[in-house]
């Protein structure tokens, strides 16, 4: 039986993901301090045995707020990353399905939307709707259904001219069976590998816009707007900025490290082994 | 190539005027009066009523429309809530700072990215590679929000090297840290794709010939294999020099470089709602004109995009 393997980093890159999602979800049970409460006589110490993260200036715990800090970073991805894939495939097997008129039509609105870059148009957004943990996913699937649904036309188009497709219709199959039940499983590889990395881009463009104050309002913790608090305090506590920054950037490896993987995984040109 | 031109010019119209129509409907997107939101709910009547006629806000709101556009042509992009000033003006201001970080980081990551890729591809599995590999990853994966802070620790507060923000006297050191924090993205993705495009090319059996007629590594790797797999990263670095202005919004208000990034934040902030629209229009038309522009510059440097025209 001949198949391929994970890549080792494709391996890592799970285990970083499977942290990231024990730390959110077991967050109550990870640390014994409330994210929110507050010692000021305590404000900025230093990582110590009882605090291994140290404390921020208000005296809060920093483990405590980084792990809580994670259930918003893989809340808002998740659940961006669910809405947007839904709608762009929903949009984009339409386009690439039907072709015509519909196609152009859709094809245009992605243009529109593409014009913008995604923080800009993310910011844009945020700005009439006000700052919010609600309306940063909102503004976020705005700005992300447009690349799935560009990639599933692309595959769509490619797919619906396949024999299994032709055998399909000649048996009476409708359109949207053949959509849901031929053509959506076998273009569900790259859509996956395009998730994950989305995943990457939606929990960094959560804590860019938690960074800039316009996205989870304190005293909700999030990676973000800790990073930003603690950059007041470089020299005297770097640990309040570099803590949470380590924290993003193993949460986004390891979605990069495990779409690289997938996609080598999934590519039929990829090493095959025994 | 002018067909290659027109049909491009065509094909952008109506994406400025999706942009355009945008860019007018934040204002009317915000739930609730924006009068409360802009000078909030305690406001004199006569304040309310004089920045309601001022935006146009009082009018209907195909008449607000048509208006908007009759100004945007004549580059009216209105008057700051905040200072009073016309925001094409504030905005002419700042652009030139932005640009100049933009450029910076250009020239930071395509100056990195290009020899350390090839390098990469010329020794694949070595530790060459593995270690430009590791550099790409660790760049992709660490957001400039991050990055900008651990630059200044280091270069600015430990080693006082580098000064901690601001544009100073316009001179070298002011823009090293922001043009680094900028450029590291868009370097960690140029030298993955220059890698894979590089080894794609030195597999190609003109390059088989070029050794086989006995030419130098250095001439076969500069003038026969990067000369063809730049076409591919010609595109790439266009997409990322709009990305780059979308990206200045966060660097410069990291290190208060007074670009048009920052005042797009600060306007938000102070819910200046006619620079938020000036702003947002200003550097989402600057990435369409960037795009079309590189679409164009592929078809230069490939002439089968030409031909194909």
């Amino acid at each position: 039986m001949h198949r391929r393997r994970l890549a080792p980093s494709g391996y890592l890159g799970c285990v970083l993901l499977a942290c990231l999602c024990v730390s959110a979800c077991f967050a109550p049970w990870l640390t014994p301090y409330d994210p929110r409460a507050q010692d000021l006589a305590a404000g900025l110490h230093a990582p110590a045995w009882a605090h291994p993260c140290g404390q921020d200036k208000l005296g809060r715990d920093l483990c405590a707020r980084l792990f809580y800090g994670a259930r918003i970073s893989l809340l808002v991805g998740v659940m961006s990353v669910a809405v947007t894939l839904t709608l762009g495939v929903a949009i984009g097997a339409l386009a690439g399905y039907q072709s015509g008129i519909l196609d152009e039509f859709l094809m245009r609105l992605t243009d529109m939307f593409l014009a913008f870059p995604g923080i800009l148009l993310a910011l844009a957004l945020m700005a009439i709707l006000g700052p919010s943990l609600t309306n940063v996913v909102i503004a976020l699937c705005i700005v992300g259904w447009v690349g799935y649904a560009r990639l599933t036309r692309g595959l769509v188009l490619v797919a619906r001219e396949m024999e299994y497709v032709t055998a399909a219709r000649a048996t009476g199959a409708t359109a949207p069976y053949i959509l849901i039940r031929h053509i959506l499983p076998n273009i569900a590889g790259p859509l996956v590998v395009q998730a994950t990395f989305s995943l990457a881009g939606m929990i960094v463009a959560e804590a860019g816009l938690s960074f800039l104050g316009l996205g989870v309002q304190p005293p909700t913790p999030s990676w973000g707007s800790m990073l930003n608090e603690g950059r007041l305090f470089l020299l005297l506590a770097p640990h309040l900025a570099m803590i949470p920054g380590v924290a993003i950037m193993l949460a986004v490896l390891g979605c990069n490290l495990l779409g690289d993987g997938l996609r080598d995984w999934l590519d039929p040109r990829g090493e095959i082994v025994a | 190539m002018q067909t290659v031109v027109l049909r491009r010019l065509v094909f952008i119209l109506p994406v400025v005027w999706g942009v355009s129509t945008f860019v007018f409907l934040i204002i009317h997107l915000i739930p609730g009066d924006p009068i409360d939101l802009m000078l909030g709910e305690t406001a004199a009547q006569v304040d309310r009523q004089t920045l309601r006629r001022q935006l146009g806000l009082d009018q209907p709101l195909w008449r607000q429309y048509a208006t908007f556009l009759q100004r945007l042509v004549h580059g009216d992009l209105g008057q700051s809530l905040h200072s009073d000033r016309p925001v094409h003006t504030l905005i002419a201001e700042r652009l030139p700072a932005t640009a100049t970080l933009a450029l910076a980081a250009l020239c930071v990551s395509v100056g990195l990215a290009i020899p350390l890729g090839v390098l990469a591809a010329l020794r694949p599995r070595s530790w060459l590679d593995t270690g430009s590999m590791i550099v790409a990853l660790l760049g992709v994966s660490m957001p400039n929000f991050w990055l900008g802070p651990l630059l200044i620790l280091v270069f600015s507060l430990q080693f006082g090297w580098l000064p901690v923000a601001g544009r100073g006297d316009g001179s070298l050191p002011y823009l090293i840290l922001p043009a680094v924090t900028l450029g590291t993205g868009m370097m960690a993705v140029l030298t993955r794709m220059t890698r894979a495009t590089m080894m794609e090319t030195l597999r190609e059996d003109y390059i088989r010939t070029a050794v086989a007629k006995g030419l130098t590594m250095w001439v076969v790797v500069v003038k026969h294999a990067l000369r063809n797999a730049l076409i591919p990263l010609v595109t790439l670095i266009g997409l990322q020099v709009g990305a780059l202005l979308a990206g200045a919004v966060i660097t410069e208000t990291i290190f208060a470089w007074p670009g048009l990034g920052e005042l797009t934040v600060r306007a938000i902030q102070q819910r200046d709602y006619p620079v938020v629209q000036g702003c947002v229009l200003v550097i989402a038309l600057t990435y369409v004109i960037m795009n079309m522009m590189t679409d164009l510059l592929y078809a230069v440097v490939d002439p089968r995009i030409r031909f194909e025209a």
